[in-house]
């Protein structure tokens, strides 16, 4: 990356001239001028495009609260004095002993729920305005990939507080793995670190979860933005704002990202910020949701919680696993059941090949397009409702979850796989040359 | 279409539980009634503790319900030298299975553990406590309408009485106890509300806390937001 | 560049207004972090004041007893020990205990509330070892041919006098430390908490 903008030169202050020493040592002025000041982004982004910068808020407060929150939590499966798991006596402790440390307990517990809904939040903006189309499919597949290591930071997280959910949710989990054909007891064996889970196993997802995933999402969020920045945001008409420049190469559609965009995202964070206390403040457990009321109960490997799920944002993967129930080729449904739920993620991450529209933006698009987006959508809410249920659930009493689990995980992938077909052909309306607010 | 989806959206909120269902009763409010939690703080460490740790408890905690330091130290510390110390119990866990089949587990939290979709854990400790009836077939020769076959006796029949279960799940009560059922419905109350203020006892302060980082965040919203403004007014 | 403009003014106002506004918000954001950091309640219940029986302690023998982690000694001061205070005035760096290493109650000649009982922590000022206890007089002690009794440390070789007095040129720069410490009764000291509280 050459440097092309010109150095930094003081005005004479003391502060000027500190500036003008780094800026010759560092880039300071390009990095400014290329990401902030002079980095345009589309002038008609909408609510939609808040999440970005808000599941970069969110990382920035699961870092902080979890930085302090190890300075007393104690990643140990033994009993204390009092016959209690000291991992869980450690979390209580937290709320109780350290100074306000219930407040940064709550901040990280509700952290880890609002990055789902933030995220979750992204990705839809993503599928609403064609955001992964090309040129940006690298920005897709990384955030999949970021997707995926959010997935496995929050499992990793999860055991930590070694309450009954914690405990029997990575048994399960782990569990899943003894269904790949060959390798797959071992390999339980191996991640656990033990013949079930226990201390050894607390320990090492400790280590993934405050050393090893923080890292791989830093690096991942940085290409991320990187390749975001490579290529320009899209926007809510899926039009190139790059197509249409004035004589100085900026895009006549386009503002800089600061101020307009720093300060609008700020606006946004601090919205967000009243929605997050209203959750700590008042109802941290968000019905048993966000703080499971399980939870509160020390991990027993001799009993079983009579109903075991996933946290809320897992659920609706966990129902496209529950849904396989027939061996397939002499491998057990639970292999099968694990490569749906697998690849409910991995599938989406081929959007950007899968979508042959002419047109990006859903507003462009025809009603085949709308019709499949909802009921997807639909679906994947669905799903995520029965997985919080067990199997046996019945809607009003009457109709089985289990059969509709199956429909709908049929739809999610079909969704997916016909879409070359329908997206091709779906009678769309003309993209605007220019953006439209 | 929007509408519909929309409604679509709400279709799963209308649906039903259906599985056992466990009527529970709606426990009282104690929250902010002092000498409610103490009376039940006097409850729990006279008839609780002799079996149930408190472990992530202090003691002098119990200056939150307004105790004084020492208050607590004539009437209340049982288990320990300091109140300074930790609510434990001196029996081993090992014992206590022996004893009872199950160990009593550790009540710290217990109010939050006992929340479920059929009410909030005080609505199922309040009628845990005075569901128990007697039941010979059982080796405690008790047994409780909200958890069948539960290995505590029913350390407060003394101040309950006896009660029987009868047909349609009915429970009467046969031999008297040395509270009236209101009393004992007020003083049952009284120890659930210390049991919900004992698992998180700052529950009162971060609700105060929320009133203030709202007021302070909508001070901040007008700010940004009409900074924001002012800057895209320059935006066409 | 002065505020000339209608435009810039109000604009300019409004920013520092929103950053003022967004510091104060910034600054009790980080208030439970940093009080996070402070004492829990469990460390500072094992920081509890602890009682020391005092009733079977004998003139020229020695108890210690754990506070705060630290070893605390209680010594019964017999009169010949009391009397070689005066013989060690002029060898000690500061022996009116003019710096703050005492309450004051503990400021005067022999460092205690009462003479006969002195309450030190047992740690050198200089790195923190703890100094041996050194009472036997003259060239059986192994100090030097005076010893008028006291500790030696074996760390470094500072010596002290039997009110903690450190003697002069030695690495210690301080006396030692005398705890917060009260009489509840004859037979039992407090340590950890004084009258003042």
């Amino acid at each position: 990356m050459a440097s092309t903008a010109e150095k930094y030169k003081s005005d004479g202050s003391l502060a000027g001239n500190a500036l003008e020493w780094f800026d010759a040592r560092f880039p300071a002025m390009t990095l400014y001028k290329e990401h902030l000041s002079e980095y345009y982004a589309p002038k008609n982004f909408n609510f939609w495009y808040f999440f970005g910068s808000l599941a970069l808020l969110v990382l920035v407060n699961q870092i902080v609260t979890g930085i302090f929150l190890v300075m007393h939590y104690k990643p140990d499966a033994a009993l204390n004095a009092s016959g209690v798991p000291v991992a869980f006596a450690s979390v209580e402790y937290i709320m109780r002993d350290v100074p306000l440390g219930w407040i940064i307990r709550y901040m990280h517990s509700t952290g880890a729920s609002a990055f789902f809904v933030v995220v979750y939040l992204h990705m839809f903006r993503g599928m609403l305005y064609g955001s992964y189309r090309k040129p940006r499919e690298l920005i897709w597949l990384f955030g999949i990939g970021i997707f995926l290591c959010l997935m496995a930071e929050a499992f990793f997280g999860y055991l930590l507080p070694w309450g009954q959910m914690s405990f029997w949710g990575a048994q399960v989990i782990v569990n899943l793995f003894s269904a790949i054909p060959l390798i797959g007891p071992d390999l339980s064996v191996f991640i656990r670190g033990d013949f079930v889970v226990s201390d050894a196993t607390l320990n090492r997802f400790f280590s993934f979860h405050v050393i090893a995933i923080p890292l791989v999402l830093l690096g991942l969020v940085a290409a991320h933005l990187i390749a975001l920045h490579e290529v320009g945001s899209n926007n809510p008409d899926g039009v190139e704002i790059k197509k249409h420049k004035n004589e100085k190469g900026i895009p006549l559609d386009g503002i800089p990202f600061h101020p307009y965009y720093t300060l609008k995202d700020m606006v946004g964070v601090v919205v967000f910020l009243a929605v997050f206390a209203v959750v700590i403040c008042f109802m941290p457990e968000f019905g048993g949701y966000f703080l499971e009321w399980n939870n509160f109960i020390p991990a027993d490997p001799l009993k079983t919680p009579p109903h075991i799920a996933p946290v809320w944002y897992f659920t609706p993967f966990y129902s496209l696993l529950r849904a396989v129930t027939y061996p397939l080729l002499g491998i057990d449904a639970k292999f099968w059941g694990v490569v749906a739920m697998g690849g409910g993620v991995v599938i989406m991450a081929l959007l950007p090949w899968l979508d042959r529209s002419p047109v990006k933006s859903i507003r462009y698009r025809g009603k085949v397009y709308k019709t499949m987006l909802s009921i997807w959508v639909v679906s994947f809410l669905i799903l995520g409702f029965l997985g919080t249920k067990p199997p046996s659930y019945t809607f009003f009493g009457v109709i089985p979850g289990a059969p509709v689990a199956q429909i709908l995980s049929v739809f999610y992938f079909m969704y997916f796989i016909t879409m070359p077909w329908w997206s091709k052909s779906d009678k769309c309306k003309p993209e605007p040359e220019r953006v439209t607010g | 279409m929007k509408k519909l989806l929309v409604a679509l959206l709400f279709a799963p909120l209308l649906a039903l539980a259906s599985g056992e269902e466990l009527h529970l009763d709606k426990a009282p409010d104690r929250s902010n009634d002092q000498a409610a939690l103490q009376n039940g703080a006097k409850l729990f460490v006279n008839y609780c503790l002799g079996c149930h740790s408190a472990s992530y408890m202090r003691y002098n905690r119990l200056k939150d319900i307004g105790l004084s330091e020492q208050q607590i130290k004539d009437n209340l510390l049982f288990t320990a030298d300091k109140t300074g110390e930790l609510m434990r119990i001196g029996m081993q866990r090992e014992d206590a299975k022996v004893w009872f089949g199950a160990a009593p587990p550790d009540l710290t939290v217990i109010a939050r553990a006992r929340a479920s979709e059929f009410g909030t854990g005080p609505d199922w400790l309040y009628t845990y406590l005075r569901g128990f009836y007697r039941d010979t077939s059982r080796p405690s020769g008790w047994n409780n309408t909200v958890f069948a076959n539960v290995g505590m006796p029913h350390a407060l029949w003394e101040l309950q009485g006896v009660q029987e279960l009868g047909d349609e799940h009915k429970l009467t009560l046969v031999k008297p106890g040395k509270l009236k059922p209101e009393e004992y419905d007020a003083a049952v109350a009284d120890l659930v509300g210390f049991l919900k203020y004992m698992g998180e006892p700052m529950s009162e302060l971060r609700k105060t806390l929320g009133w203030i980082v709202l007021a302070a965040l909508a001070v901040l919203f007008v700010f940004t937001y009409a900074l924001k403004r002012e800057y895209w007014k320059d935006v066409h | 560049m002065s505020c000339d403009e209608k435009v810039d003014c109000g604009r300019r106002r409004l920013l520092v207004a929103t950053a003022a506004a967004g510091g104060v918000a910034g600054v009790a954001a980080a208030v439970p972090f940093l009080a996070s950091m402070a004492p829990s309640e469990r460390a500072k219940s094992a920081g509890a004041p602890v009682e020391a029986d005092i009733s079977k302690l004998a003139p020229g023998q020695m108890m210690t007893i754990e506070w705060r982690g630290k070893p605390v000694w209680i010594i019964h001061r017999t009169p010949e020990m009391l009397e070689s205070l005066k013989t060690t005035d002029p060898l000690v760096s500061d022996p009116k205990s003019e710096r703050k290493q005492q309450p004051e109650y503990a400021q005067n000649e022999y460092r205690s509330i009462k003479p006969e009982y002195m309450v030190v922590v047992g740690i050198c000022t200089h790195l923190g070892c703890s100094p041996s206890e050194k009472f036997k007089t003259g060239a059986e002690s192994g100090v030097t041919p005076d010893w008028a009794g006291g500790f030696l440390c074996p760390c470094h070789g500072s010596t002290f006098d039997l009110a903690g007095r450190v003697y002069k040129s030695k690495p210690a720069p301080d006396n030692l430390e005398v705890p917060p410490h009260m009489y509840l009764g004859d037979a039992k000291i407090l340590i950890g908490e004084d009258k003042k509280g």
